[in-house]
Protein backbone atom coordinates (compact mmCIF):
# COMPACT_ATOMS: atom_id res chain seq x y z
CA UNK A 1 0.00 0.00 0.00
CA UNK A 2 1.57 3.52 -0.95
CA UNK A 3 -0.76 5.92 1.06
CA UNK A 4 -2.86 5.30 3.96
CA UNK A 5 -5.35 7.40 5.95
CA UNK A 6 -7.03 5.91 9.17
CA UNK A 7 -9.53 7.14 11.02
CA UNK A 8 -8.37 10.73 10.24
CA UNK A 9 -10.05 13.70 12.08
CA UNK A 10 -9.37 17.54 11.41
CA UNK A 11 -10.64 20.37 12.99
CA UNK A 12 -11.15 23.76 11.78
CA UNK A 13 -11.98 25.39 14.93
CA UNK A 14 -14.30 23.87 16.73
CA UNK A 15 -16.13 22.58 13.69
CA UNK A 16 -14.79 19.00 12.48
CA UNK A 17 -14.58 18.83 8.67
CA UNK A 18 -13.24 15.08 8.85
CA UNK A 19 -14.69 12.90 10.97
CA UNK A 20 -12.98 10.05 10.91
CA UNK A 21 -11.59 9.03 7.06
CA UNK A 22 -10.23 5.85 6.38
CA UNK A 23 -8.92 5.68 2.61
CA UNK A 24 -6.14 3.58 0.74
CA UNK A 25 -4.20 4.55 -2.27
CA UNK A 26 -2.14 1.42 -3.92
CA UNK A 27 0.76 1.63 -6.52
CA UNK A 28 -0.42 2.72 -10.13
CA UNK A 29 -4.06 3.38 -9.44
CA UNK A 30 -6.41 6.09 -10.06
CA UNK A 31 -8.19 7.19 -6.98
CA UNK A 32 -11.29 9.30 -6.60
CA UNK A 33 -12.92 11.12 -4.24
CA UNK A 34 -16.08 12.92 -4.61
CA UNK A 35 -18.82 14.16 -3.37
CA UNK A 36 -20.73 17.31 -2.77
CA UNK A 37 -19.75 20.58 -1.86
CA UNK A 38 -17.98 20.58 2.00
CA UNK A 39 -17.66 17.06 2.20
CA UNK A 40 -14.26 17.07 3.17
CA UNK A 41 -12.49 16.50 -0.02
CA UNK A 42 -10.47 19.06 -0.36
CA UNK A 43 -9.48 18.82 3.36
CA UNK A 44 -8.70 15.58 3.26
CA UNK A 45 -5.96 16.51 0.06
CA UNK A 46 -4.65 18.85 2.30
CA UNK A 47 -4.49 16.79 5.22
CA UNK A 48 -1.92 14.65 2.83
CA UNK A 49 0.00 16.75 1.94
CA UNK A 50 0.28 18.44 5.45
CA UNK A 51 -1.11 21.34 5.22
CA UNK A 52 -3.86 21.14 7.79
CA UNK A 53 -3.08 19.16 11.19
CA UNK A 54 -4.99 16.05 12.15
CA UNK A 55 -7.04 16.34 15.29
CA UNK A 56 -6.32 12.06 15.63
CA UNK A 57 -5.75 9.13 13.27
CA UNK A 58 -2.87 8.78 11.09
CA UNK A 59 -1.61 9.13 7.21
CA UNK A 60 1.05 6.62 6.38
CA UNK A 61 3.22 6.78 3.31
CA UNK A 62 5.43 4.36 1.64
CA UNK A 63 5.29 2.47 5.13
CA UNK A 64 6.67 5.53 7.19
CA UNK A 65 3.94 7.71 9.57
CA UNK A 66 3.77 10.70 7.84
CA UNK A 67 1.03 12.01 10.35
CA UNK A 68 3.25 14.70 11.90
CA UNK A 69 5.86 15.60 9.22
CA UNK A 70 5.73 19.03 8.22
CA UNK A 71 3.99 19.51 4.38
CA UNK A 72 7.26 21.04 3.16
CA UNK A 73 8.79 17.73 3.77
CA UNK A 74 6.32 15.51 2.26
CA UNK A 75 7.41 16.71 -1.14
CA UNK A 76 10.57 15.24 -0.73
CA UNK A 77 8.94 11.92 0.19
CA UNK A 78 7.27 12.04 -3.10
CA UNK A 79 3.91 13.48 -2.47
CA UNK A 80 2.72 16.82 -4.75
CA UNK A 81 -0.17 18.42 -5.14
CA UNK A 82 -2.13 20.75 -7.92
CA UNK A 83 -4.47 22.38 -5.69
CA UNK A 84 -8.13 23.77 -5.57
CA UNK A 85 -7.68 26.30 -7.61
CA UNK A 86 -4.66 26.33 -9.18
CA UNK A 87 -2.85 27.85 -7.06
CA UNK A 88 -0.54 29.77 -9.59
CA UNK A 89 2.02 31.90 -8.46
CA UNK A 90 0.69 34.96 -10.60
CA UNK A 91 3.74 36.87 -10.48
CA UNK A 92 5.81 34.36 -11.68
CA UNK A 93 6.31 32.90 -15.25
CA UNK A 94 5.48 29.61 -16.31
CA UNK A 95 9.06 28.76 -16.58
CA UNK A 96 9.54 29.80 -12.76
CA UNK A 97 6.20 28.37 -11.54
CA UNK A 98 7.19 25.07 -13.12
CA UNK A 99 10.78 25.32 -11.41
CA UNK A 100 8.83 26.63 -7.97
CA UNK A 101 7.43 22.49 -8.68
CA UNK A 102 11.08 21.17 -8.42
CA UNK A 103 11.94 23.54 -5.74
CA UNK A 104 12.23 20.23 -2.99
CA UNK A 105 14.66 18.81 -5.49
CA UNK A 106 18.03 19.11 -4.72
CA UNK A 107 21.70 17.43 -5.20
CA UNK A 108 21.49 14.70 -7.13
CA UNK A 109 18.15 14.85 -8.02
CA UNK A 110 18.28 18.31 -9.92
CA UNK A 111 20.10 16.91 -12.93
CA UNK A 112 17.18 15.18 -13.98
CA UNK A 113 15.13 18.40 -14.02
CA UNK A 114 15.63 19.70 -17.46
CA UNK A 115 14.17 16.28 -18.76
CA UNK A 116 11.01 17.09 -16.55
CA UNK A 117 10.64 20.34 -18.33
CA UNK A 118 10.63 18.71 -20.96
CA UNK A 119 8.18 16.07 -20.75
CA UNK A 120 5.77 18.45 -19.15
CA UNK A 121 6.02 21.01 -22.33
CA UNK A 122 5.00 17.18 -24.31
CA UNK A 123 2.48 17.11 -22.51
CA UNK A 124 0.96 20.77 -22.45
CA UNK A 125 2.51 22.06 -25.65
CA UNK A 126 0.29 25.35 -24.60
CA UNK A 127 2.87 26.03 -21.62
CA UNK A 128 6.16 25.71 -24.28
CA UNK A 129 4.43 28.16 -26.18
CA UNK A 130 3.57 30.62 -23.04
CA UNK A 131 6.63 29.95 -20.69
CA UNK A 132 7.60 33.38 -20.36
CA UNK A 133 4.29 34.88 -19.70
CA UNK A 134 3.18 35.88 -15.90
CA UNK A 135 1.15 32.72 -14.44
CA UNK A 136 -1.83 35.35 -13.46
CA UNK A 137 -1.65 36.22 -16.98
CA UNK A 138 -2.69 33.00 -18.29
CA UNK A 139 -6.02 31.29 -19.01
CA UNK A 140 -7.98 29.14 -16.92
CA UNK A 141 -7.50 26.36 -18.76
CA UNK A 142 -3.53 26.68 -19.30
CA UNK A 143 -3.23 27.75 -15.28
CA UNK A 144 -4.89 24.38 -14.64
CA UNK A 145 -2.01 22.47 -17.06
CA UNK A 146 0.42 24.76 -15.64
CA UNK A 147 -0.71 23.58 -11.99
CA UNK A 148 -0.87 19.96 -12.84
CA UNK A 149 2.48 20.54 -15.06
CA UNK A 150 4.25 22.07 -11.63
CA UNK A 151 3.16 19.11 -9.55
CA UNK A 152 4.78 16.62 -11.92
CA UNK A 153 7.85 18.69 -11.74
CA UNK A 154 8.24 17.51 -8.43
CA UNK A 155 8.40 13.95 -9.42
CA UNK A 156 6.35 12.67 -7.55
CA UNK A 157 4.63 9.25 -6.26
CA UNK A 158 1.19 10.15 -5.75
CA UNK A 159 -0.24 13.21 -7.64
CA UNK A 160 -2.98 14.56 -5.59
CA UNK A 161 -5.35 16.40 -7.89
CA UNK A 162 -7.70 18.54 -6.77
CA UNK A 163 -10.85 19.52 -8.90
CA UNK A 164 -8.78 19.89 -11.94
CA UNK A 165 -12.15 20.52 -14.01
CA UNK A 166 -13.25 23.10 -11.51
CA UNK A 167 -14.86 26.06 -14.15
CA UNK A 168 -13.26 24.66 -17.92
CA UNK A 169 -14.94 24.44 -20.47
CA UNK A 170 -16.15 20.93 -20.98
CA UNK A 171 -14.01 20.78 -24.29
CA UNK A 172 -10.90 21.60 -22.08
CA UNK A 173 -12.15 19.13 -19.24
CA UNK A 174 -11.80 16.13 -21.26
CA UNK A 175 -8.44 17.31 -22.35
CA UNK A 176 -7.75 17.55 -19.01
CA UNK A 177 -8.74 14.01 -18.22
CA UNK A 178 -6.67 12.69 -21.19
CA UNK A 179 -3.82 14.05 -20.06
CA UNK A 180 -4.42 12.94 -16.43
CA UNK A 181 -5.06 9.09 -17.90
CA UNK A 182 -1.46 9.87 -20.17
CA UNK A 183 0.11 10.34 -16.35
CA UNK A 184 -1.08 7.32 -15.02
CA UNK A 185 0.13 5.29 -17.72
CA UNK A 186 3.22 6.95 -17.43
CA UNK A 187 3.36 5.50 -14.05
CA UNK A 188 2.39 7.95 -11.74
CA UNK A 189 0.15 7.16 -9.11
CA UNK A 190 -2.85 9.12 -8.64
CA UNK A 191 -5.28 10.55 -6.23
CA UNK A 192 -8.64 12.49 -7.80
CA UNK A 193 -10.52 15.14 -5.81
CA UNK A 194 -13.52 15.95 -8.40
CA UNK A 195 -17.54 17.34 -8.68
CA UNK A 196 -17.48 16.39 -11.90
CA UNK A 197 -18.24 12.80 -10.85
CA UNK A 198 -19.17 10.81 -13.86
CA UNK A 199 -15.60 12.52 -15.55
CA UNK A 200 -13.91 10.94 -12.46
CA UNK A 201 -15.44 7.85 -12.34
CA UNK A 202 -14.89 6.62 -15.88
CA UNK A 203 -11.43 7.43 -15.11
CA UNK A 204 -10.81 5.98 -12.22
CA UNK A 205 -10.33 2.38 -10.68
CA UNK A 206 -11.48 3.10 -7.40
CA UNK A 207 -13.23 5.70 -6.21
CA UNK A 208 -14.75 6.87 -2.23
CA UNK A 209 -17.99 9.10 -1.71
CA UNK A 210 -17.78 11.27 0.74
CA UNK A 211 -20.55 12.76 2.78
CA UNK A 212 -20.30 15.73 5.61
CA UNK A 213 -16.48 14.56 6.71
CA UNK A 214 -17.23 10.87 6.19
CA UNK A 215 -16.85 7.95 3.76
CA UNK A 216 -20.28 6.83 2.87
CA UNK A 217 -19.18 4.66 -0.02
CA UNK A 218 -15.94 2.50 -1.12
CA UNK A 219 -15.95 0.92 -4.26
CA UNK A 220 -14.92 0.38 -7.93
CA UNK A 221 -15.22 3.45 -9.70
CA UNK A 222 -17.19 1.19 -12.75
CA UNK A 223 -19.56 -0.44 -10.13
CA UNK A 224 -20.67 3.51 -8.87
CA UNK A 225 -21.20 4.04 -12.15
CA UNK A 226 -23.81 1.52 -12.30
CA UNK A 227 -24.89 2.50 -9.28
CA UNK A 228 -28.82 3.82 -8.74
CA UNK A 229 -28.11 5.56 -5.35
CA UNK A 230 -25.26 7.09 -6.19
CA UNK A 231 -25.93 7.99 -9.77
CA UNK A 232 -29.18 9.93 -7.72
CA UNK A 233 -26.85 11.85 -5.67
CA UNK A 234 -24.01 13.04 -7.89
CA UNK A 235 -24.60 12.25 -11.41
CA UNK A 236 -27.97 13.35 -12.36
CA UNK A 237 -27.84 17.21 -11.47
CA UNK A 238 -25.60 19.74 -12.79
CA UNK A 239 -21.95 19.59 -11.85
CA UNK A 240 -21.75 21.30 -8.05
CA UNK A 241 -25.25 20.53 -7.39
CA UNK A 242 -25.85 19.61 -3.77
CA UNK A 243 -25.79 16.12 -3.13
CA UNK A 244 -26.88 16.20 0.79
CA UNK A 245 -29.57 14.19 -0.57
CA UNK A 246 -27.56 11.27 -1.27
CA UNK A 247 -28.04 8.08 0.70
CA UNK A 248 -25.85 5.64 0.04
CA UNK A 249 -26.05 4.27 3.39
CA UNK A 250 -24.81 0.60 1.97
CA UNK A 251 -21.44 -0.33 1.58
CA UNK A 252 -19.11 1.41 3.96
CA UNK A 253 -15.69 2.66 4.85
CA UNK B 1 9.34 79.99 -5.93
CA UNK B 2 12.73 80.88 -7.11
CA UNK B 3 14.33 79.67 -4.01
CA UNK B 4 13.27 76.41 -5.29
CA UNK B 5 15.27 76.96 -8.32
CA UNK B 6 17.99 78.10 -6.93
CA UNK B 7 18.04 74.96 -4.17
CA UNK B 8 17.22 72.74 -6.95
CA UNK B 9 20.42 70.88 -7.62
CA UNK B 10 20.99 71.20 -3.86
CA UNK B 11 17.69 69.44 -3.06
CA UNK B 12 18.06 67.12 -5.59
CA UNK B 13 21.62 65.56 -4.43
CA UNK B 14 19.82 65.95 -0.39
CA UNK B 15 16.90 63.96 -1.32
CA UNK B 16 18.24 61.33 -3.21
CA UNK B 17 21.07 60.91 -0.61
CA UNK B 18 18.24 60.98 2.52
CA UNK B 19 16.26 59.12 0.31
CA UNK B 20 18.65 56.07 -0.10
CA UNK B 21 18.57 55.94 3.55
CA UNK B 22 14.48 55.49 3.31
CA UNK B 23 14.92 53.19 0.49
CA UNK B 24 17.35 50.88 2.03
CA UNK B 25 15.05 50.93 5.72
CA UNK B 26 11.80 50.33 3.28
CA UNK B 27 13.24 47.29 1.89
CA UNK B 28 12.99 45.37 5.62
CA UNK B 29 9.54 46.47 6.26
CA UNK B 30 8.73 45.68 2.83
CA UNK B 31 10.43 41.93 2.13
CA UNK B 32 8.25 41.38 6.15
CA UNK B 33 5.02 42.55 5.04
CA UNK B 34 4.96 40.38 1.51
CA UNK B 35 5.64 37.33 3.24
CA UNK B 36 3.68 37.60 6.51
CA UNK B 37 1.44 40.40 6.12
CA UNK B 38 2.66 41.78 9.15
CA UNK B 39 3.81 45.44 9.96
CA UNK B 40 7.25 45.07 11.41
CA UNK B 41 7.05 48.51 13.56
CA UNK B 42 10.28 47.53 15.86
CA UNK B 43 12.10 47.25 12.03
CA UNK B 44 13.07 51.64 13.10
CA UNK B 45 14.73 50.36 16.34
CA UNK B 46 16.81 47.19 14.47
CA UNK B 47 17.53 50.21 12.46
CA UNK B 48 18.84 52.24 15.67
CA UNK B 49 20.57 49.42 17.28
CA UNK B 50 22.88 49.04 13.68
CA UNK B 51 23.74 52.90 14.23
CA UNK B 52 25.14 51.91 17.64
CA UNK B 53 26.74 48.89 16.61
CA UNK B 54 28.53 50.90 13.86
CA UNK B 55 29.58 53.64 16.69
CA UNK B 56 30.90 50.85 18.93
CA UNK B 57 33.21 49.75 16.37
CA UNK B 58 34.95 52.28 15.82
CA UNK B 59 35.37 53.27 19.85
CA UNK B 60 36.51 49.56 19.92
CA UNK B 61 38.95 49.58 17.20
CA UNK B 62 40.07 53.53 18.63
CA UNK B 63 39.05 55.36 15.54
CA UNK B 64 38.33 59.51 16.55
CA UNK B 65 39.94 61.05 13.44
CA UNK B 66 39.59 61.48 10.12
CA UNK B 67 41.22 58.44 8.05
CA UNK B 68 42.31 58.11 4.77
CA UNK B 69 43.31 55.43 1.43
CA UNK B 70 42.90 51.71 2.68
CA UNK B 71 42.51 52.88 6.22
CA UNK B 72 39.30 54.73 5.59
CA UNK B 73 38.49 51.69 3.55
CA UNK B 74 39.48 49.43 6.18
CA UNK B 75 37.26 51.37 8.88
CA UNK B 76 34.05 51.74 6.86
CA UNK B 77 33.72 47.90 5.85
CA UNK B 78 34.43 47.42 9.58
CA UNK B 79 31.87 49.59 10.61
CA UNK B 80 29.19 48.50 8.38
CA UNK B 81 30.28 44.93 9.50
CA UNK B 82 29.32 45.30 13.03
CA UNK B 83 26.24 47.55 11.97
CA UNK B 84 25.10 44.63 9.83
CA UNK B 85 25.46 41.88 12.27
CA UNK B 86 24.08 43.88 15.28
CA UNK B 87 20.84 44.73 13.37
CA UNK B 88 20.75 41.42 11.71
CA UNK B 89 20.86 39.41 14.97
CA UNK B 90 18.58 41.88 16.09
CA UNK B 91 16.27 40.95 13.79
CA UNK B 92 16.41 37.38 14.03
CA UNK B 93 15.89 37.53 17.69
CA UNK B 94 12.72 40.09 17.27
CA UNK B 95 11.23 37.55 15.07
CA UNK B 96 12.01 34.29 17.91
CA UNK B 97 11.11 36.31 20.44
CA UNK B 98 8.35 38.50 19.58
CA UNK B 99 6.37 37.19 16.31
CA UNK B 100 7.22 32.95 16.19
CA UNK B 101 4.99 32.35 19.37
CA UNK B 102 2.01 34.38 18.19
CA UNK B 103 2.50 32.59 14.85
CA UNK B 104 2.49 29.36 15.93
CA UNK B 105 -0.03 29.44 18.36
CA UNK B 106 -2.38 31.13 15.25
CA UNK B 107 -2.80 34.45 17.27
CA UNK B 108 -3.85 37.04 14.57
CA UNK B 109 -2.09 39.81 12.96
CA UNK B 110 -3.65 42.27 15.15
CA UNK B 111 -1.75 40.61 18.45
CA UNK B 112 1.59 40.40 16.26
CA UNK B 113 1.72 44.21 15.59
CA UNK B 114 1.21 45.11 19.43
CA UNK B 115 3.54 42.61 19.80
CA UNK B 116 5.84 44.69 17.15
CA UNK B 117 5.01 48.11 18.96
CA UNK B 118 5.85 46.23 22.20
CA UNK B 119 9.47 45.40 20.82
CA UNK B 120 9.99 48.53 20.01
CA UNK B 121 9.49 50.54 22.88
CA UNK B 122 11.74 47.84 24.61
CA UNK B 123 14.65 48.48 22.09
CA UNK B 124 14.41 51.96 22.58
CA UNK B 125 13.96 51.81 26.18
CA UNK B 126 16.92 49.16 26.83
CA UNK B 127 18.99 51.64 24.69
CA UNK B 128 17.70 54.72 26.59
CA UNK B 129 18.47 53.17 30.17
CA UNK B 130 22.33 52.06 29.07
CA UNK B 131 23.58 54.77 26.63
CA UNK B 132 21.36 57.77 27.96
CA UNK B 133 18.83 60.14 26.03
CA UNK B 134 20.77 62.33 24.84
CA UNK B 135 22.48 62.68 21.28
CA UNK B 136 25.45 60.29 20.94
CA UNK B 137 28.03 61.94 18.41
CA UNK B 138 30.22 59.86 16.12
CA UNK B 139 33.66 60.83 15.55
CA UNK B 140 34.34 61.68 12.06
CA UNK B 141 36.27 59.40 10.07
CA UNK B 142 36.24 60.53 6.85
CA UNK B 143 37.12 64.13 5.69
CA UNK B 144 34.14 65.72 3.52
CA UNK B 145 34.59 66.83 0.35
CA UNK B 146 33.00 67.90 -2.85
CA UNK B 147 33.90 65.24 -5.35
CA UNK B 148 31.95 67.50 -8.47
CA UNK B 149 29.01 69.71 -9.01
CA UNK B 150 25.29 68.68 -10.49
CA UNK B 151 24.10 72.36 -11.29
CA UNK B 152 24.81 73.98 -8.28
CA UNK B 153 24.57 70.75 -6.07
CA UNK B 154 28.03 69.65 -4.60
CA UNK B 155 27.99 66.19 -4.50
CA UNK B 156 30.11 65.47 -1.41
CA UNK B 157 31.75 62.31 -0.98
CA UNK B 158 29.67 61.10 1.84
CA UNK B 159 26.61 61.39 0.61
CA UNK B 160 27.82 59.69 -3.05
CA UNK B 161 28.86 56.66 -0.96
CA UNK B 162 25.53 56.21 0.57
CA UNK B 163 23.28 57.02 -2.95
CA UNK B 164 25.67 54.44 -5.18
CA UNK B 165 25.48 51.56 -1.74
CA UNK B 166 21.52 52.16 -1.77
CA UNK B 167 21.75 50.92 -5.74
CA UNK B 168 24.68 48.40 -5.23
CA UNK B 169 22.66 46.66 -2.69
CA UNK B 170 19.06 47.20 -4.56
CA UNK B 171 20.89 45.06 -7.29
CA UNK B 172 21.81 42.77 -4.74
CA UNK B 173 19.04 42.15 -3.29
CA UNK B 174 16.96 41.51 -6.08
CA UNK B 175 19.42 39.15 -7.63
CA UNK B 176 19.16 36.82 -4.84
CA UNK B 177 15.42 36.97 -4.34
CA UNK B 178 15.40 36.26 -8.18
CA UNK B 179 18.39 33.87 -8.59
CA UNK B 180 18.62 31.99 -5.64
CA UNK B 181 16.71 29.08 -4.27
CA UNK B 182 15.65 30.79 -1.10
CA UNK B 183 14.97 33.59 -2.96
CA UNK B 184 12.43 32.00 -4.78
CA UNK B 185 11.09 30.10 -1.84
CA UNK B 186 10.65 33.94 -0.22
CA UNK B 187 8.65 34.74 -3.92
CA UNK B 188 6.72 31.74 -3.91
CA UNK B 189 5.30 32.64 0.14
CA UNK B 190 4.76 36.16 -0.59
CA UNK B 191 2.37 35.66 -3.48
CA UNK B 192 0.82 32.11 -1.79
CA UNK B 193 2.06 30.99 1.22
CA UNK B 194 -0.12 27.72 1.16
CA UNK B 195 1.15 26.05 -2.24
CA UNK B 196 4.51 27.66 -1.28
CA UNK B 197 4.59 24.52 1.25
CA UNK B 198 2.84 22.30 -1.24
CA UNK B 199 6.10 22.69 -3.71
CA UNK B 200 8.27 22.10 -0.52
CA UNK B 201 9.12 25.76 1.18
CA UNK B 202 9.72 25.53 4.64
CA UNK B 203 8.05 28.65 5.39
CA UNK B 204 9.98 28.92 8.49
CA UNK B 205 12.91 29.50 7.01
CA UNK B 206 11.65 31.92 4.68
CA UNK B 207 10.91 33.75 7.15
CA UNK B 208 13.89 34.02 9.41
CA UNK B 209 15.64 34.63 5.84
CA UNK B 210 13.42 37.71 5.37
CA UNK B 211 14.20 39.24 8.72
CA UNK B 212 17.85 38.25 7.79
CA UNK B 213 17.59 40.19 4.73
CA UNK B 214 15.84 43.20 6.55
CA UNK B 215 18.08 43.55 9.18
CA UNK B 216 21.05 43.47 7.18
CA UNK B 217 19.76 46.21 4.76
CA UNK B 218 18.58 48.47 8.01
CA UNK B 219 22.32 48.00 9.32
CA UNK B 220 24.17 49.28 6.20
CA UNK B 221 21.33 52.15 6.00
CA UNK B 222 22.34 52.48 9.99
CA UNK B 223 26.36 52.66 8.72
CA UNK B 224 25.95 55.11 6.30
CA UNK B 225 23.31 57.51 8.77
CA UNK B 226 26.04 57.55 11.17
CA UNK B 227 28.46 58.31 8.07
CA UNK B 228 26.39 60.74 7.12
CA UNK B 229 24.72 62.65 10.09
CA UNK B 230 27.62 61.56 12.71
CA UNK B 231 25.18 60.74 15.32
CA UNK B 232 22.95 58.79 17.11
CA UNK B 233 20.04 57.92 19.58
CA UNK B 234 18.12 55.79 20.97
CA UNK B 235 14.90 57.40 19.27
CA UNK B 236 17.26 57.89 15.85
CA UNK B 237 15.11 54.95 14.00
CA UNK B 238 11.27 56.79 14.71
CA UNK B 239 11.69 59.27 12.43
CA UNK B 240 13.61 57.57 9.87
CA UNK B 241 11.59 54.44 10.57
CA UNK B 242 7.99 56.31 9.86
CA UNK B 243 9.28 57.67 6.62
CA UNK B 244 10.77 54.42 5.64
CA UNK B 245 7.48 52.68 5.87
CA UNK B 246 5.86 55.89 4.35
CA UNK B 247 7.96 54.78 1.23
CA UNK B 248 7.59 51.15 1.34
CA UNK B 249 4.11 51.98 1.20
CA UNK B 250 4.55 54.63 -1.31
CA UNK B 251 6.48 51.83 -3.43
CA UNK B 252 3.80 49.38 -3.28
CA UNK B 253 4.57 47.69 -0.41
CA UNK B 254 5.57 43.91 -0.40
CA UNK B 255 7.52 45.09 -3.79
CA UNK B 256 11.15 45.66 -3.95
CA UNK B 257 11.57 48.01 -6.52
CA UNK B 258 8.70 49.95 -5.14
CA UNK B 259 10.74 50.58 -1.77
CA UNK B 260 13.71 51.93 -3.57
CA UNK B 261 11.46 54.05 -5.73
CA UNK B 262 9.47 54.82 -3.06
CA UNK B 263 12.26 55.80 -0.86
CA UNK B 264 14.22 57.92 -3.50
CA UNK B 265 10.74 59.71 -4.34
CA UNK B 266 9.84 60.29 -0.52
CA UNK B 267 13.73 62.10 0.02
CA UNK B 268 12.97 64.05 -2.88
CA UNK B 269 9.70 65.50 -2.40
CA UNK B 270 10.82 65.82 1.64
CA UNK B 271 13.68 67.85 -0.07
CA UNK B 272 12.10 70.02 -2.42
CA UNK B 273 8.77 70.41 -0.17
CA UNK B 274 11.45 72.06 2.25
CA UNK B 275 13.45 74.20 0.21
CA UNK B 276 10.25 75.60 -1.72
CA UNK B 277 7.78 75.74 1.96
CA UNK B 278 10.40 75.88 4.48
CA UNK B 279 12.12 72.89 6.24
CA UNK B 280 9.43 73.16 8.91
CA UNK B 281 7.50 72.39 6.09
CA UNK B 282 9.07 68.85 5.04
CA UNK B 283 7.24 66.19 7.20
CA UNK B 284 3.71 67.86 5.75
CA UNK B 285 4.76 67.97 2.15
CA UNK B 286 6.04 64.22 2.70
CA UNK B 287 2.66 63.01 3.89
CA UNK B 288 0.66 64.69 1.76
CA UNK B 289 2.38 63.05 -0.87
CA UNK B 290 1.41 60.20 0.38
CA UNK B 291 -2.14 60.34 0.40
CA UNK B 292 -2.13 62.01 -2.91
CA UNK B 293 -0.30 59.14 -4.11
CA UNK B 294 -2.48 56.45 -2.43
CA UNK B 295 -5.85 58.09 -3.10
CA UNK B 296 -5.33 57.83 -7.20
CA UNK B 297 -3.05 54.47 -6.98
CA UNK B 298 -4.28 52.30 -3.00
CA UNK B 299 -1.84 49.71 -4.17
CA UNK B 300 1.03 52.14 -4.27
CA UNK B 301 3.54 53.05 -7.74
CA UNK B 302 4.71 49.51 -8.04
CA UNK B 303 1.91 47.63 -6.25
CA UNK B 304 -0.06 46.25 -8.64
CA UNK B 305 1.41 42.72 -8.41
CA UNK B 306 1.19 42.28 -4.81
CA UNK B 307 -2.73 43.23 -5.00
CA UNK B 308 -2.99 40.20 -7.37
CA UNK B 309 -1.15 37.50 -5.53
CA UNK B 310 -3.58 38.38 -2.98
CA UNK B 311 -6.67 37.83 -4.86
Amino acid sequence: MLLELKDVHVHYGKVEALKGISITVDEGEIVTLIGANGAGKTTTLKTISGVRPVTSGSVTFRGDNITSLPGHRRVERGLSQAPEGRGIFPGMTVVENLEMGAYARRGSQRKEVPADFERVYQLFPRLAERRSQMGGTLSGGEQQMLAIGRALMARPQVLLLDEPSMGLAPKLVSQIFQIIREISAQGTTILLVEQNAVQALSLAHRAYVLESGLVVRSADAHSLLDDESVRAAYLGGAVGSGGSGGSGGSGGS
Amino acid sequence: MHNLIREFWPSTVDGLTLGSIYALIALGYTLVYGVLRLINFAHSEVFMVGTLGSLFMLHAIGVNSPQTGFALVGVLLLMLLAAMAVSGITAVLLERIAYRPLRRRGAGRLAALISAIGASFFLQEVVALRYGRDLIAFPRVMKKVTLFKIGAGDVRNDKLIVFVAAIVLMFVLERFVNGTRLGRGIRATAQDAETAVLMGVNIDRVVVATFVLGGLMAGVAAMLYGLRFENTQYIAGFVPGIKAFTAAVLGGIGNLRGALLGGLLLGLVESYGASFFGSQWLDVVAFAVLVIVLMFRPTGLLGEALSRARA
